[in-house]
């Protein structure tokens, strides 16, 4: 009996082998062969396991960005699904290798939790969702409200900030799991619901029916950057994640998409042709495949698609591009140079 | 039929009326004084106020298994089983892949197997570790794949019910022979391990299950040299089996205090060392006594395994949870706890039935 | 361990005749370093990667963050809170959550589950038939599933707030939980508080001189009924001289809410009855015992020396039942404390949850855990050394 326990317990400890600056986390992932990704449990849109047990969302598919990188291959991947409370441990212990979880950048994640920032995958702000009966139109007539809100998130420090600040009174309803806190809304608990509104959006989206009875007030009360994030001491780890997101808001920029990618590899554009690695040199400064931009873009999509895909208008949480489209269409996205 | 015989003497005469049949009973047994008529009176009231309409949501206006009937999500006076129909392979095998999930399903059944035969005495013997360990070895193979053509299956799409009775049966296998030690420790003659034993027990018996397996979610992962890390599951898994150990070396404890003095003395007048002793006198005789509340034990922790929802991983309760949040079918509580209630409850009730039985046969071995 | 033992006996310690492994005492000594020292050992590199790995990843230490301010609310609190207080201050609001319930849930799960386990060995066949189908339907459910019906059954199953239901003036059901008028603030209250906490030391000293009396002159003292209307009657003077406020804060419904009365929450109410009704069961199969360990014969005994019946149940048969009845009564307080925990999965904020938020926010999980951990071992400890104590006072002196 002790042999299978042991045989079980050495089967599931992983050995990261060194996560230090020399010994190189690229290699330890290579000679593991898949990347570890920490990814929300479930939030639509964002990171969600279908009924068939696929996971599907935005911060999903720039995990597979990353081991397309490294791989060509999107399924070269393992999905940790994390809570709000295990999501930095799992990031520092190197349980996952990088944690795309709807996390929001901040002064403390970045220095005192020891995380490393990846470019901004979605700018988000918070906000309220109310039920159309009661007919509030503004967040600053929730005097009084009950609010429904998940534990452990900066949403809960900004609630409070934002009542304090306002001179309003509120009967905060924490829970610690977000279907729980759903359900608790939805159920009539609160009158109120915070999150951030992407998050808000994907709440209401999944709603089967009456989606329409519910509002999102139009404050956004606080900034909320979502980025994937990687542990310090790793750069070239962590310079691969980032310009393998990059990659993706430069394709929109140049308009490749998975479909016409192939169109350009002999574009007359030297920055095109350098971009997707038919002039040689990028894939080799990030260590990875020369033509890994290439491959994102063939098998995981630009920016501008993967956003359509999980979030927007034709998806249940009908989010608009707004501050996340491309700097050039008056958003944020914008990427340094690929050069 | 010819009966030749003669009866001789007056047949018996049948009792009063009113101390035999359906009556006398109800007289003896629900009206034998004036307070006891009431009682018997406001209960059945209660009774007759709750039953009828529960049977009737349960039975009677109930939809049945089929999930597409459109009136079972509308029609809330009846019970809707379609969402059970819907969710069932959701809740018993959470999110292992579609098409492998008759691997959970045998691995269920190879567990049911197990724990009945383990009931019975007979098996009792050394040899029955041994199929024990081969159906352990068999359920992991199944559970894990990758050998025999298998796919594999990453643990962190385990769930349901297999979920359950892995995290309760691992670990109390693990935690079994540590319990043992914490339990001669207790009661060892030496200072330093018997406080160490006191501390660890104590420890754990103060805090509840929910702090321990906070620090299996959170702190473990600090407490490993850097680049080492340990999958969620088998976090969890050493959160039990820490916890179990203590709670288990209780048991044996109780054990080893029922064994007489005297056998002690006699082991020790033959000479044996400690452990010849133990393994050969005293234990054999303090386990057998401390079974019972080992199953006890085991019933309590089964139920405890429904905790790990709080640290994210889906077992019975978790699934049922996760198929309740599924927006298509919200609302429809009544059903999934009833259902899930129900599998619990066969778990642990015929544990504890078994274990009354099996405390009244050692008690009576005893008696002699 | 055994292999341990046998490598020890084997190795021969030279030029040792006096220092000998096969000396059972020479032998525990060099058993109990080894054991000390593996755990020093493991303690060691558990803390040592610890440091480590905080100092890698810049991690912040130590408990200074109590005083910061927390920034989070709370929902029910019975000090005053606002997010404005430190986390020592919400810390302690969960603290009290916890200590709140337990106590209720203690008080009301030993009320139930004495009648339950009365009502097991009744000679009515229904009543005792009904008591066991509780028992065992509610002892192998478990108790978190239980606790998420009942929240699911007040939050769901209730009307909304703006239609809430009435059945008494002032009183309101609905999925906010519920709505009880509460006598208006008043100096009385405090005073009342007062004047109980006297009648309770004053009936203690007088059962002390009575017992002294008793034992000197024989006399008997009712102290039942002096206790009885003291602690009846000081409040109620207090409450006569305080001039007797009748003023009631009856609940509004205003805004989003009722305003005003009383607030039993669904997360209270939920964790309240899921721990009492889980606990009753087991407290009645506690009680059941205790009575039955009590042989027949006491009660024969104590009617043939002509006690009458009152004092046969207080002098004879509850001393020896609890005396069966105290140990494993202890158990199950400690469980209920300990199962209080699972209010965080329904949102109630008990002290795991409040320290399960903090812990989140600052990022601190040792230090977070430790807290929790760490009142939990001095709740638990407390209620054990109370209970020994009564238990070695309740004891049967054995000759």
């Amino acid at each position: 009996m002790k042999s299978g326990i042991l045989a079980a317990a050495a089967a599931a400890v992983v050995v990261t082998a060194g996560a230090g600056a020399h010994a190189g986390l690229l290699d330890t992932v290579k000679s593991r062969g898949f990347v570890q990704c920490g990814v929300n449990a479930g939030l639509p849109g964002f990171g969600n396991p279908d009924s068939a047990g696929n996971w599907t969302g935005l911060d999903v598919d720039f995990c597979r960005a990353v081991a397309v990188a490294i791989f060509n291959d999107p399924t070269k991947i393992k999905f940790t699904p994390l809570s709000a409370q295990q999501r930095f441990p799992a990031i520092q212990s190197g349980e996952v290798d990088v944690l795309s979880r709807n996390t929001t950048v901040t002064l403390t994640r970045d220095t005192s939790v020891g995380l490393n920032f990846a470019p901004v995958t979605y700018y988000d702000g918070q906000g309220f969702m109310v039920n159309k009966k009661l007919g509030v139109k503004s967040a600053k007539e929730l005097n009084g409200a009950t609010v429904c809100v998940q534990s452990g998130t900066t949403t809960e420090l900004n609630l409070a900030d934002y009542f304090r600040s306002n001179n309003m009174e509120y009967k905060p309803v924490v829970i610690e799991s977000e279907a729980e806190v759903n359900a608790a809304y939805f159920a009539g608990r609160c009158d109120v619901r915070t999150a951030d509104v992407s998050d808000l959006a994907a709440t209401r989206g999944s709603v089967a029916s009456g989606a329409e009875d519910h509002v999102i007030l139009p404050e956004v009360i606080s900034k909320e950057p979502l980025a994937p994030a990687v542990r310090h001491g790793d750069d070239q780890w962590f310079d691969i994640v980032k310009w393998s997101i990059n990659v993706t808001i430069q394709a929109e920029e140049f308009g490749i998409t998975s479909k016409n990618v192939d169109e350009f590899v002999n574009s007359k554009n030297p920055d095109i042709l350098r971009f997707l690695g038919t002039t040689p040199g990028m894939g080799k400064a990030l260590g990875v495949d020369e033509k890994y931009a290439y491959n994102i873009i063939k098998k995981v999509g630009n920016y501008g698609e993967i956003f359509d895909r999980n979030v927007g208008p034709a998806t249940p949480l009908k989010l608009e591009r707004g501050l996340n489209a491309l700097w050039t269409k008056g958003g944020l996205q914008y990427t340094a140079p690929f050069r | 039929m010819t009966d030749n015989v003669q009866h001789v003497g007056l047949p018996d005469e049948r009792p009063p009326a009113n101390t035999v049949g359906p009556i006398a009973w109800l007289r003896n047994n629900l009206f034998n004084s004036w307070y006891n008529a009431i009682l018997t009176v406001l209960v059945l009231a209660l009774l007759g106020s709750a039953i009828p309409p529960f049977l009737d949501w349960l039975l009677v206006k109930a939809h049945g298994f089929d999930s597409t009937s459109p009136a079972c999500r509308q029609d809330t006076s009846g019970a809707c089983w379609g969402f059970i129909g819907e969710k069932l392979r959701f809740i018993l095998f959470g999110q292992f892949p579609w098409n492998e999930q008759w691997r959970p399903l045998a691995t269920i059944a190879i567990f049911i197997a197990l724990l009945l035969a383990s009931c019975d005495r007979r098996f009792w013997k050394p040899w029955f570790g041994l199929v024990w360990a081969a159906g352990l070895v068999t359920v992991g193979c199944l559970m894990w794949g990758g050998v025999l053509g298998l796919t594999p299956v990453e643990n962190t799409l385990w769930g349901g019910l297999p979920l359950t009775i892995i995290l309760s049966v691992i670990g109390l296998a693990v935690a079994f022979p540590a319990a043992i030690l914490l339990a001669l420790g207790r009661r060892s003659n030496m200072p330093a391990v018997k406080v160490l034993c006191v501390t660890y027990i104590e420890l754990i018996r103060g805090v509840p299950l929910i702090s321990l397996l906070f620090m299996a979610s959170v702190m473990l992962p600090l407490f490993l040299p850097n680049g080492v890390s340990i999958d969620k599951l088998l976090r969890a898994q050493i959160a039990f089996i820490m916890f179990a150990a203590a709670y288990m070396a209780e048991a044996i404890r109780g054990g080893l205090q029922a064994i007489p003095k005297g056998q002690y003395e006699a082991a020790d007048g033959l000479g044996l060392s400690y452990w010849q002793k133990m393994i050969k006198i005293i234990l054999p005789q303090a386990l057998a006594i401390a079974i019972p509340p080992l199953v006890n034990t085991f019933i309590s922790f089964f139920k405890d395994t429904s905790l790990v929802i709080i640290i994210g991983l889906y077992d019975l309760l978790g699934t049922a949870k996760a198929a309740l949040s599924d927006p298509l079918w919200r609302g429809f509580y009544r059903e999934a706890y009833l259902f899930i209630g129900v599998i619990y409850w066969i778990f642990c009730f015929s544990m504890s039935k078994y274990s009354q039985k099996l405390e009244r046969d050692l008690n009576r071995s005893h008696r002699r | 361990m055994a292999t341990e033992t046998r490598t020890a006996r084997g190795a021969s310690v030279p030029g040792g005749s006096s220092f000998s492994l096969s000396d059972p005492t020479v032998r525990a000594v060099v058993y109990q370093i080894l054991v000390v020292g593996a755990v020093v050992l493991v303690g060691w590199f558990l803390i040592s990667n610890t440091l480590d790995n905080l100092a890698r990843r810049s991690i912040a230490t130590g408990y200074s963050f109590l005083e910061r301010e927390a920034a989070f609310g709370i929902g029910e609190h019975l000090i005053d809170y606002s997010p404005k207080d430190t986390y020592g201050r919400a810390f302690l609001v969960g603290v009290l959550n916890t200590l709140k319930v337990s106590i209720i849930g203690i008080i009301l799960a030993t009320i139930i589950g004495t009648l339950v386990g009365v009502a097991r060995l009744s000679s009515n066949w229904l009543i005792a038939r009904l008591a066991s189908a509780y028992v065992e339907i509610v002892r192998n459910i478990p108790p978190l599933l239980q606790l998420f019906f009942w929240y699911a059954l007040v939050s769901d199953g209730l009307p909304p707030v703006r239609s809430a239901l009435n059945p008494l003036p002032g009183v309101f059901l609905s999925q906010r939980g519920l709505i009880v008028p509460a006598p208006s603030a008043d100096p009385v209250w405090k005073m009342m508080g007062i004047a109980a906490l006297v009648a309770v030391v004053l009936t203690i000293a007088i059962r002390f001189w009575a017992k002294a009396r008793q034992a000197k002159t024989g006399q008997i003292f009712p102290v039942g009924w002096t206790a009885l209307g003291l602690i009846l009657g000081l409040p109620l003077v207090a409450y006569i001289a305080g001039g007797a406020p009748v003023a009631l804060d009856m609940p509004v419904l205003k805004g989003f809410n009722f305003a005003g009365g009383m607030v039993i929450s669904p997360e209270f109410f939920a964790i309240l009855t899921g721990l009492t009704v889980y606990t009753s069961a087991f407290i009645a199969e506690v009680v059941r015992s205790g009575i039955i360990a009590v042989n027949w014969g006491q009660t024969e005994a104590a009617r043939a020396l002509g006690l009458p019946s009152g004092p046969t149940l207080r002098l004879v048969i509850l001393p020896q039942a609890l005396r069966v009845i105290v140990p494993p009564l202890t158990s199950q307080y400690l469980n209920l404390t300990k199962n209080s925990s699972l209010a965080l999965a329904i949102g109630y904020p008990d002290l795991v949850s409040i320290a399960n938020t903090t812990l989140n926010q600052t990022g601190q999980a040792i230090e977070g855990v430790t807290m929790i951990m760490g009142t939990y071992l001095s709740i638990s400890l407390s209620i054990s050394l109370f209970m020994n104590w009564y238990n070695k006072r309740i004891a049967l002196v054995e000759r």
